[in-house]
């Protein structure tokens, strides 16, 4: 199965619809990535409302994930939780998913937009050059 | 009074989202609620990935035994691979020789409510139980 990727301006957008296999997993974090440091794309919001399963695995695929668009200067935000799942992961230990979460797809999008929006709001002192 | 059990053979990645799909229903069977089903098959999914990765495959066994009272479901995972030399320290949130979370095993003594392990070199058993009452 392979995991749609859309574009909303420079928002990507994708649904995980079914628990996907490790390398779906990886395959999907690898287009996100791309994408984002292409420069397509300022960050990306996960909607995992078809996921039943998160297990310590893909919960550090998607920190991992969300670290990296960091890095890159993109912002990334996890959606759609399940109830049960968000649960299990707060019963696995507080460590586990590092991201951002947001209650569906539209809350999640306005909220990637606000974090950017607030960063660049607060970007021209960071990006004043060092005087050489 | 009621048994039933299944057997997955772990050595693919889809293997993993097999077996615990059939904790899941196994579980849902034996009346465990969602969240029950949830945290069993991500406790499965743990157990079979570790065994997936750390031995290279292994073999899944999930039963269940329901009574009026109550239903117990018990998963058991085994493998081949090159065992566990210090179990408690492979228990302890954080540990990992893989550079995974090592969240796997403590998660799953949380969500199942117990875990036992026995391994020695070229043979690893995890064991695992839990009971709801209904
Ligand atoms: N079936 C097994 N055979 C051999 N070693 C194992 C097995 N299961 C676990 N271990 C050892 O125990 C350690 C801890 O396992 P645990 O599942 O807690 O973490 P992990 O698999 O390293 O990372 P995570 O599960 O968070 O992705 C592993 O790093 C590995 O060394
Ligand atoms: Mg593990």
């Amino acid at each position: 199965m392979r995991v749609p990727i859309l574009r909303l301006g420079r928002v990507l957008l994708t649904s995980i619809l079914a628990d996907l296999t490790d390398d779906q997993a990886i395959q999907l974090q690898g287009e996100i990535l791309a994408l984002v440091r292409d420069d397509r794309a300022d960050g990306a919001v996960i909607d995992i409302s078809g996921v039943e399963v998160v297990d310590s695995y893909m919960a550090r695929l998607l920190n991992e994930t969300a670290r990296m668009i960091r890095v890159m200067g993109g912002e990334a935000v996890l959606c759609g939780m399940q109830p049960f799942v968000a649960l299990t992961l707060v019963e696995m230990g507080r460590e586990c998913l590092e991201m951002r979460t947001a209650l569906d797809l539209e809350a999640g999008v306005e909220m990637l937009k606000a974090t950017i929006a607030d960063r660049d709001a607060g970007r021209p002192a960071a990006l004043v050059p060092p005087s050489a | 009074m009621c048994d039933r059990q299944v057997e997955k053979t772990i050595r693919l990645q889809e293997d993993i989202i097999g077996a615990r799909q059939a904790g899941r229903d196994l579980a849902r069977a034996a009346g465990f609620g969602t969240v029950d089903q949830t945290r069993i098959a991500t406790a499965i999914s743990e157990l079979v990935r570790n065994a997936l990765l750390h031995a290279g495959g292994g073999l899944c066994r999930i039963a269940v035994e329901t009574t009026e009272a109550s239903a117990t479901l018990q998963v058991t995972v085994s493998d081949d691979g090159p065992g566990i030399p210090d179990i408690a320290l492979a228990m302890q949130p954080g540990h990992s020789t893989t550079r995974g979370l090592g969240l796997g095993l403590s998660a799953v003594r949380s969500l199942m409510g117990g875990l036992s392990i026995e391994s020695r070199p070229g043979r690893t058993t995890v064991v695992t139980s839990m009971t709801r009452r209904r």
